[in-house]
């Protein structure tokens, strides 16, 4: 290779050298290693995204046969009271299960990093849940709660508030060992001199958990937080077979409000559900949820980052 | 070096690509059809002078899931027999709008696909060939089930053709007691339901079958049974095109029959919202002599070992019903892909008369639909259309399937069932009333819905 004979020189600063040498290298060969992913990028992501971008300005059947209709479908998005509803109901889904299972997870990784007989153990039972594919755990979970539930003449599907329970408690099972797992990896990383040095200093366990310990996960809860909210935000097969948007009501007007649908569920009823005008509308829905969930996403990242430590 | 290295490594980058590229196209035949073919109302005909059909191939994305088994046995046969490639893929029950939506896309799309109401029609009428004196239509027999479009278009063919109603279990009524001939209207019908239901731990079985509200039973009720409240709103003046709006003057009929079926089953209305109890195979398991059904079942209740069944209508307190006879219609229509290539078109005709002419094919696919509207098909053997035929015959008026006109179907039933699982939590007139929003209120929502 010719970089050899670059490396072996023995006039000049050898360190100045190698490193020409390793960009050029880098150069050379770069497309190789990135070649692939790139395309394969293009081709699952960006293509796909912005002929999304340019079906939700149209009217169509099949992707292959397209009418630009303009910004008529997004116009119709923010009139359909659905989708409104849809919005505010994920809204305080994302919010409660973000909350409830960051906390639970954290707990349990407190617990589990204490050295307690059958840690591993348990780490994996608590882990196993997020293995399981979200629409068959909706309708296992739906018959759980039926069975609890018909004791008292009701169903998941007869009132609301069971509904939006029954999905938390159902995401809380599923992903409170996947975070746990973040979390675990987090608090293995803590530096032992610190938690002595507070020790020694007298710190009680509550101050210890709030000053050194929480300060030095931030990058496990920065990440967890971020996979929790757009988790909540993207929730869709475990809506879809829990409760399916039930109960619906309908007023004798006739507005009809999912009472349980979230947003990707009513972006896929809408594109499924209507007339052949509405695929487009679902199209721009789509759009617009995906602005949400990156803006939320990214603004959330940067708050938790700013109070990340450096170790 | 330096240079040919880089080529050497550019080249190489475009290869995996490639490679990948490769991997996305699914077609693995090297004929490709043309899926831009301008010849949208070029109309194929059985002489085989539109299309070379020895190069064309058939794809059937089919409508009827109890029929897969079946419908894979003929397109084999057809492969070993014409050597053309016969492509059967089935639907997800409830999910076929889906899965077409999704197919149509494809560089292979269905050749044969089924619209087979109203609204099917609004939506894929573009995609559809023009079937009038095609090969295929020139087997039918009767014209009575076409769907067509507002330019006359003959969209698609109904190729089975079907009937639904309350089966019955002629030997459980009669240990009971008491002779199917002997229910003529409501009062008689409800006189049987509920002194077998009384009686059920006596008897070793109930009267109803369950009557479960989930996806997979509940269109019993929200497609099926609702169809006596259209049918006698509009028994004098047959719907040719969706109203925009619906009295729902019967809807109180509809409660008596439904409030029949739900009070008098082996469930109680608590159970209903989830589920899961399989009234087919109740009914099968001699656990309830009526059930809520349609002609489809026969085969399979026949293979079950019961042979002394039949079905009768709706009864439900309307007057003059003494002279109703069944459900008779069809959803289950052919239609063919204008958009593939005129030799996909033409093989796909040349497919369908086979399938109807053939007498070993039309054989099975007449066990299996229950009865083929073409002239050469086999006889129906399907004991509930041969009493959908002896209430036409002896004077019985036949209800229509009003219920293909439910505007938006997936979204209008989705209400109903809603409220219907409200009202058996809490059966009171206020949780009624919402049934009856559902059904006349959401009909007119969503008649707006598709066509705002």
């Amino acid at each position: 290779m010719d970089n050899t004979s670059t490396i072996s020189t023995p006039s000049a600063p050898k360190k100045k050298r190698y490193k020409n040498s390793y960009k050029t290298t880098m150069r050379k060969w770069c497309w190789l290693f990135l070649g692939p992913v790139l395309i394969a990028f293009i081709i699952g992501f960006v293509w796909p995204f912005i002929w999304g971008i340019y079906l939700s300005l149209c009217k169509f059947r099949v992707v292959s046969e397209t009418e630009l209709v303009g910004f008529e479908n997004y116009i119709k998005v923010f009139k359909d009271a659905g989708f409104m509803h849809a919005f505010w109901y994920t809204a305080l889904f994302a919010v409660v299960s973000l909350v409830l299972i960051n906390i639970l997870a954290f707990m349990v990784a407190l617990a589990l990093t204490r050295g307690i007989k059958g840690s591993n153990l348990f780490r994996t039972v608590f882990f196993m849940p997020n293995l399981i594919g979200g629409i068959v755990l909706g309708y296992i979970w739906s018959m759980i709660f039926d069975g609890i539930l018909s004791n008292f003449g009701t169903s998941i599907l007869l009132d609301s508030k069971y509904g939006f329970w029954g999905l938390i408690i159902l995401m809380c099972w599923q992903q409170i060992g996947y975070m746990m797992i973040i979390y675990i990896a987090g608090l293995q990383n803590i530096p032992d001199d610190m938690l002595e040095a507070a020790k020694i200093d007298g710190a009680t366990s509550v101050q210890t958990l709030f000053k050194i310990t929480i300060p030095n996960v931030m990058p496990s809860i920065t990440i967890c937080m971020f996979l929790s909210l757009t988790n909540g935000f993207k929730l869709f097969d475990q809506n879809l077979a829990l409760t399916g948007g039930q109960p619906i009501t309908m007023s004798p007007d006739g507005t009809i409000v999912k009472s349980t649908e979230m947003l990707a569920l009513n972006i896929y009823t809408t594109f499924y559900g209507s007339n052949s005008g509405a695929q487009g509308t679902a199209q721009a829905k789509a759009v617009i949820f995906f602005i949400l969930v990156a803006g939320l996403g990214l603004a959330q990242l940067a708050i938790t980052r700013k109070k990340e430590v450096q170790q | 070096m330096s240079k040919s290295r880089r080529i050497l490594a550019m080249a190489l980058s475009a290869t995996m690509g490639l490679t990948m590229l490769a991997g996305c196209n699914n077609s693995g035949t090297s004929s490709t059809p043309n899926n831009t073919s301008s010849g949208n109302q070029s109309t194929p005909n059985n002489s085989g002078n539109s299309g070379d059909a020895s190069n064309g191939k058939v794809y059937w994305l089919n409508f009827k899931p109890e029929a897969d088994g079946t419908l894979q046995e003929i397109a084999k046969t057809y492969k070993d027999q014409k050597g053309v490639d016969v492509k059967v893929v089935t639907a997800a029950s409830g999910s076929y709008s889906q899965t077409l939506t999704a197919e149509m896309d494809k560089s292979n799309p269905p050749t044969i696909f089924n619209v087979g109401n109203a609204l099917g029609v609004k939506d894929w009428k573009d995609f559809a060939l023009d079937l009038k004196g095609t090969a295929i239509a020139n087997e039918l027999n009767s014209d009575a089930s076409n769907l067509y479009d507002e330019t006359g278009k003959l969209v698609s063919i109904p190729y089975a053709m079907e009937c639904y109603g309350i089966i019955v279990n002629k030997d459980l009524v009669e240990q009971a007691g008491h002779n199917v001939a002997d229910i003529k209207n409501f009062e008689t019908l409800k006189t049987v339901v509920e002194d077998i239901h009384s009686r059920a731990s006596e008897l070793g079985f109930d009267a109803f079958t369950s009557c479960d509200m989930d996806s997979s039973s509940s269109w019993r009720f929200t497609g099926h049974m609702i169809n006596l409240e259209y049918f006698y709103e509009q028994k004098d003046n047959h719907w040719t095109e969706c109203p925009a709006t619906i009295s729902g003057d019967y809807v109180d009929k509809f409660k008596n029959l439904y409030d029949l079926c739900v009070d008098n089953s082996i469930s109680t209305r608590a159970e209903l919202a989830t589920g899961g109890h399989d009234p087919s195979q109740q009914f099968k398991d001699k656990k309830a002599a009526f059930t809520v059904q349609g002609s489809w079942e026969y085969s399979g209740i026949v293979e079950a070992g019961l042979t002394n069944v039949t079905m009768i209508p709706y009864y439900c307190g309307v007057e003059g019903e003494e002279k109703a006879g069944l459900n008779s219609g069809t959803e289950n229509c052919w239609a063919i892909n204008s958009k593939v290539s005129e030799a996909d078109q033409q093989a796909t005709m040349d497919f369908l008369v086979w399938c109807v002419t053939d007498p070993d094919t039309s054989a099975k696919l007449v066990k299996e639909f229950g009865a083929m509207p073409y002239k050469s098909a086999a006889a129906s053997e399907n004991a509930f259309l041969a009493a959908a035929n002896d209430y036409a015959n002896d004077g019985c008026y036949t209800m229509n399937w009003a219920t293909n006109f439910q505007p938006n179907v997936d979204e209008y039933r989705n209400v109903f069932v809603s409220a219907l699982n409200a009202y058996n939590a809490n059966p009171s007139d206020t949780t009624w009333e919402a049934v009856k929003t559902a059904i006349v209120a959401g009909w007119a929502t969503q008649y707006n819905a598709i066509n705002s």
